[in-house]
């Protein structure tokens, strides 16, 4: 169980909350203008690093903000950032 | 019979690397292993080394579950299990060595209404394809898994299930040890402690020294982004914990493998008595090989609503692997842009049953440069063209 600090709950318990995958990845500003290959990119190829990583949490069943944090993938190390 | 204390004899060399190799799998688990025993039975290909971080079989091929089945719903899917499945039918007699390969069936049971009209879709299509396949009521049920609750006053009452009987378990560490052994026996070498650290072109860095190859095959599993990544290659992989368990020895109860994708377990008896148990992967990329607890309790939540007779049970042991999940969980085995270099990853959370297929179709396409009908579909370029092989919902698994 890992214990995740909502920036507005504290932390709490990892099953308060919801994964939602890397953060920054922003939809394309003109996706008709995408090429196949930048398409593809966009919707399948995601980082995947051994180390620190941006994610995106949401505290499902508390607050139900969503938040940015980083967590090392290999000590889940945590980060909060506010914003 | 050996006296007590002395070392048993090994099941192949340790060799110092050599300098280079015609070609150099990186990964010694199970899909590396069956790689490098195909390339020098059926290939001819015998300068070969695996290289191996860590040590032999220690990764997600000792850590899964064991399950074999080839009843996928795909054409692509159910044709690379299906030989996998035919491999492993000759596999103990051609390594000479004992997998405990047990074909006692497989159940994928349907809770729902949407689950049990995607069964059936998916024994006709098996059938098409050739693969056994039978859809069995609720009763049925019951006489192939006596101790499974098929009371509809269940919480998600057992509407009937697939089942393929040639389905079933095999001892996993059996399987690499295997594999090893036949592949070192045809002159490979197999590197044990050796971590790539980069990769120059095809010239693998290594801690035990530079290693230059005729062709590279990263069979990485979960470390194959942070391998792709030392030559610039992005793949579409997510690498998540899996997590299993095992209970104390109980006597035989249990004589077949039952899924459950709705309720998310997976459980079959190992020979030795141990009840072995799957969950879903935690949601979150990690590489620590260890996931939350709350999955494990939440599997043995649905084990007990199956299986009333395990709440006696003692859990043993819990662990996790680190498994590389595509986004159409379908695995990527092939060429990549980048020359001799070859990739066969995105397993997920299925390897363990493809090992056979998957070394022996991996092995045909570095002998010859490019893929196998078996793996064509299987190719990186599918995540720009869109030919995806979705098998999330689809493969009878939960995940």
């Amino acid at each position: 169980m890992i214990l995740i600090p909502c920036p507005w709950c504290g932390e709490r318990d990892e099953t308060e909350f919801s994964c939602g995958g890397p953060a920054g990845v922003p939809y394309p500003s003109d996706p008709a203008a995408l090429s196949d290959e930048e398409w593809g990119t966009y919707l399948f190829f995601r980082d995947n690093p051994r180390g620190p990583f941006r994610e995106r949490w949401v505290h499902t069943h508390g607050c139900r903000r969503w938040f940015e944090l980083t967590r090392d993938t290999v000590t889940h190390e945590i980060h909060v950032r506010r914003d | 019979m050996r006296p007590t204390g002395e070392h048993p004899e090994f099941l192949w060399r340790n060799p110092a690397p050599k300098r280079a190799y015609e070609v150099v799998i990186v990964g010694a688990g199970g899909h590396g292993l069956a790689t490098a025993y195909y390339l020098a039975k059926n290939h001819g290909i015998a300068d070969v080394a695996v290289l191996e971080k860590g040590w032999l079989a220690g990764g997600n091929i000792t850590r899964n579950t064991t399950v074999i089945r080839s009843n996928y719903l795909w054409d692509e899917s159910a044709a690379i299990y299906e030989h996998s499945l035919k491999l492993w039918e000759g596999l103990e007699a051609e390594l000479d060595y004992d997998l405990l390969f047990s074909q006692r069936g497989v159940l994928n049971l349907a809770h729902t209404l949407q689950d049990v009209r995607e069964s059936v879709r998916r024994v006709g299509a098996n059938r098409l394809n050739g693969i056994d396949a039978e859809w069995l009521d609720p009763a049925e049920v019951a006489e192939v898994c006596p101790i499974v609750n098929v009371s509809p006053e269940a919480r998600y009452p057992v509407l009937g299930a697939t089942f393929q009987p040639r389905g079933g378990i095999a001892r996993h560490e059996n399987v690499a040890w295997g594999y090893a052994r036949a592949a070192d026996a045809l002159g490979v070498d197999l590197i044990q402690g050796c971590e790539v650290t980069g990769i120059d072109g095809l010239t693998l860095q290594t801690t035990l020294g530079p290693i230059a190859a005729g062709k590279i095959g990263l069979c990485a599993a979960g470390h194959s982004s942070v391998l792709a990544k030392m030559v610039g290659l992005d793949v579409p992989i997510q690498s998540h914990p899996l997590q299993a368990l095992v209970s104390e020895l109980y006597e035989p109860v249990l004589d077949t493998v039952v899924m459950s994708n709705a309720v998310h377990v997976y459980v079959s008896q190992a020979h030795k008595g141990e009840l072995v148990m799957g969950a879903g992967v935690d949601p979150f990329i990690s590489y620590a090989q260890r996931g939350s607890f709350h999955v494990i309790e939440h599997q043995l939540a649905a084990a007990l609503e199956l299986f009333p007779i395990f709440a006696q049970a003692r859990v043993l042991r819990t662990w996790a692997g680190v498994v590389d999940v595509c986004p159409d969980a379908s695995p990527i085995v092939g060429p990549t842009p980048v020359e001799g270099l070859y990739l066969n990853c995105g397993w997920g959370t299925g390897g363990f049953k493809a090992t056979p297929g998957s070394g022996w179709a991996f092995a045909w396409t570095l002998a010859h440069g490019e893929p196998h009908e078996l793996n064509a579909p299987f190719s990186l370029e599918r995540f720009t063209t869109g030919a995806l092989i979705d098998e999330h919902g689809a493969a009878a698994v939960a995940h």
